[in-house]
């Protein structure tokens, strides 16, 4: 997009990459803001159905959709308390590490082709990382409230995140070894044409790695059954038992951004990503199989195709949510350290050795010839080989340069 | 704002940046009574170092020829980073084993083999 | 036509000449230099760790303004999100009242600040005496990947050249690769081995307190013997 304002508009460049950086950070904002919203509405009406209840009835009409906006103006209107012998720089700031955290990881994420907001060679590790920081905002919550529970509950945290960083990470690098890349962009891209080319169903042993990422990302972003930072019935609230009002809501919004991130992720790294599972535009001769070919509509499509796998990640999390009791402490360490370490562990090396043995499959020549395709294209498109640029998305692959390398 | 008129960062901005973490980092361990305040010291004391192996090892600080380092200075980064993880593990187990046994952390209280 | 004009005109800003990576620079190394002068002159505890993230994490801002995105990722993951946390996790852990803020002797802090002063004009010297370090840096660079990064890992240099001084020995990084991998299972085994929970402990510790109280009243003030004494409420459950 920054070229199509510098060449057909003649913006100069820095005004224009700077648009485009405001655009994208818009974007994301609001995806996130809106996203929340809808999800702690589906989320109260999925439980209400779990437990036999109706949830919200009245707001907005006949489904209480309006809920989540109502509440929204409750809080805004709520009085900010903060406790007297609390920590009052660090209170304030906390909940704002949390949510910048959780936005910061959404720079890396693509959401179709070429629609992201920074395509880093890096991508994976930089959000996962960037996810990591998150729990920052918890433990100064915890230790700035100045309150028994508060201090608990960021401990409980802070001992969960470190040590589901390490499955988590496993996890991770196994679809950048199927890969050969860590750029996001690429590895969903490898996985186009038939769902049968998605990374769960590439061997055995990823599709079990797959369930280990949804179990080890549930419990880094905090969702019950690994909830223990705000063990209502054991901690009052957790680390926020001593927010209210706006502050209270950013935690919220922290949580509901990261469970969306965590499910895009992985349905990039194992569910095909933006590809739908038939390739449709390559069946109805829309594209050739290449992204770059593609109209505009198929990356609109396929950014659906993403939030819709997104999506259903996450309504699983709520699933899982209200019908799992909470774990004790010590039995989330040992589901980490015990259970999903050393079956991630085996899994990798499985894979790898699946990769050597087998590097085509039981079936040779079941990768159907969309994939194929594109591989050719991603290889020349690593060699440098011109490649026809459509300057569609927010920023394309050399949005780095806002930083990099423009002068 | 000299920087922004020059238009230019070469190895000799991050050097001093790294200079400033290190000269800092010593100061905390030495000033410091509390053990966790120095191993802060120590990790900014590391992360000065880190950034002297990245800016000698970045081709694009390096102008026209090749980088000093090339990429003994990024994987060294690397090393220490994870080398810097294992002494925060063990030094923090140290730490709270001290506090354990002695209800503080002060290090000139950890004086139980002066003859 | 009026395009033309909008973008002479825009040209016209001030802003059009300002060096972006300049500037990114000045932010993140201004961010990361004044956490760490604040680490040292923070007495509380809690604070100093917070002005530590902030200063690691601009240091990785850092390291990927200078090319190097693979190091940049793994500053903020391994060392961000998991030493600092753990060290975060140590601070609360020891964080009773009288512990959070431990002053030091002026005396000390001046001399440390002398000693400090010295050593920073010595680096500065040394980092701006060589000329070819500040040459500037290139306008235009190919997007670096980690895959000669991850070459060198396992033991393949990429980017060493065909001519004759390029033809050291193999300096691959295998075995220090290998030796790192096995030192942090050897810190694995004696952190766990530190830190264990110790089974029969909580009787021992009692006769511990209680001998130091006796022996050496003066050692074990009581806000020391109290929070010993939460101490065996922690371990116990």
């Amino acid at each position: 997009m920054a070229e199509f304002l510098i060449e057909t508009i003649g913006l100069p460049g820095w005004l224009a990459w700077t648009t485009v950086a405001g655009v994208s950070a818009f974007l994301i904002l609001n995806l996130i803001a809106g996203g929340a919203l809808v999800f702690i509405w589906a989320e109260r009406k999925i439980a209400a159905r779990i437990q036999d209840r109706l949830g919200p009835t009245r707001t907005g009409g006949r489904f209480g959709w309006l809920q989540s906006l109502a509440d929204g103006i409750k809080l805004l209107a709520k009085e900010d308390l903060m406790p007297d012998g609390a920590d009052g720089l660090l209170f304030r700031i906390a909940p704002y590490v949390s949510f910048c955290a959780s936005f910061c990881a959404f720079i890396a994420l693509p959401f179709a082709f070429d629609v992201v907001g920074l395509r880093l060679n890096v991508g994976v590790f930089f959000v996962v990382a960037v996810l990591g920081l998150e729990v920052f905002g918890v433990i100064l919550a915890g230790y700035a409230s100045a309150s028994k529970w508060s201090l608990f509950g960021a401990m409980r945290e802070a001992a969960q995140v470190v040590s589901y960083e390490v499955p988590l990470g496993m996890c991770v690098v196994v679809p950048v070894m199927l890969a050969g890349s860590m750029d996001l962009v690429t590895i969903g891209e490898k996985q186009a044409g038939w769902f049968t080319n998605w990374f769960i169903f590439h061997d055995p042993f990823t599709f079990v790695i797959f369930w280990v990422y949804y179990t080890c990302a549930v419990a880094s972003v905090n969702r019950a059954p690994f909830d223990l930072a705000e063990a209502e019935s054991e901690l009052v609230a957790g680390f926020h038992t001593e927010y209210s009002g706006l502050r209270w809501s950013f935690f919220f919004m922290a949580e509901y951004g990261s469970m969306f991130l965590v499910s895009v992720l992985a349905a990039v790294l194992f569910l095909g990503g933006w590809n739908g599972p038939v390739p449709v535009a390559s069946l109805l001769g829309w594209s050739d199989g290449t992204a770059v070919t593609a109209p505009y509509a198929v990356r609109l499509v396929g950014c659906a195709n993403l939030m819709g796998k997104a999506t259903l990640g996450v309504l699983v999390m709520m699933w899982i949510r209200w019908t799992l009791p909470r774990l004790r402490i010590d039995q989330v360490m040992t589901t980490c350290l015990k259970y999903c370490t050393p079956i991630a562990a085996l899994m990798f090396a499985g894979v790898m050795l699946w990769q050597l043995f087998l590097p085509g499959g039981l079936l040779p020549g079941s990768r159907s010839q969309a994939a194929a395709v594109r591989e050719a294209w991603l290889e020349g498109e690593a060699d440098g080989a011109p490649v026809p640029e459509a300057s569609v998305g927010f920023v394309p692959a050399a949005g780095r340069q806002v930083v990099g390398v423009s002068r | 704002m000299m920087l922004i008129a020059t238009g230019t960062v070469s190895v000799a901005h991050y050097l001093v940046v790294g200079a400033i973490m290190f000269t800092a980092g010593i100061v905390c361990m030495a000033v410091k009574r509390n053990a966790l305040g120095v191993l802060m010291g120590i990790e900014l004391v590391l992360n000065g170092a880190n950034l002297n192996f990245v800016a000698f090892g970045s081709s694009y600080l390096a102008g026209e020829g090749r980088p000093p380092l090339g990429l003994d200075g990024e994987v060294m980064a690397l090393f220490v980073i994870l080398l810097a993880a294992a002494e925060a593990a063990v030094a923090l187990a140290i730490t709270l084993n001290f506090y354990n046994n002695h209800a503080t952390v002060d290090v000139d209280r950890a004086d139980d083999l002066r003859g | 036509m009026t395009e033309c004009l909008f973008s002479a005109m825009l040209a016209q800003l001030p802003l059009a000449a300002v060096d972006w990576h300049g500037l990114f620079f000045l932010l993140f190394a201004a961010i990361a230099c004044g956490a760490a002068v604040m680490v040292v002159l923070t007495d509380n505890v809690v604070r100093m760790a917070l002005h530590l993230v902030l200063s690691l994490g601009a240091t990785a801002g850092l390291f990927f303004l200078a090319g190097s995105e693979f190091v940049g990722a793994m500053q903020l993951m391994i060392y961000v999100g998991g030493t600092l946390v753990l060290l975060v996790f140590g601070v609360m852990l020891t964080a009773q009242t009288q512990l959070v803020a431990l002053k030091t002797p002026a005396g000390d802090k001046v001399l440390a600040g002398i000693l400090g002063a010295a050593l920073f004009a010595v680096l500065v010297q040394s980092a701006v005496s060589i000329e070819a370090w500040r040459r500037p840096g290139l306008a235009e660079v190919a997007a670096p990947t980690a895959t000669p990064l991850g070459m060198a890992l396992v033991g393949v240099r990429v980017d060493a050249g065909d001519s004759e001084s390029d033809r050291r020995p193999p300096s691959g990084y295998l075995l220090p690769f290998e030796i790192v991998s096995v030192h942090l299972l050897v810190v694995l085994v004696g952190a766990a081995y530190l830190a264990r929970a110790k089974r029969r402990r909580t009787p021992r510790t009692v006769e511990l307190v209680a001998s130091v109280e006796s022996s050496q009243p003066s050692r074990v003030d009581a806000g020391a013997s109290e929070s010993a004494s939460s101490v065996l409420v922690e371990t116990g459950r």
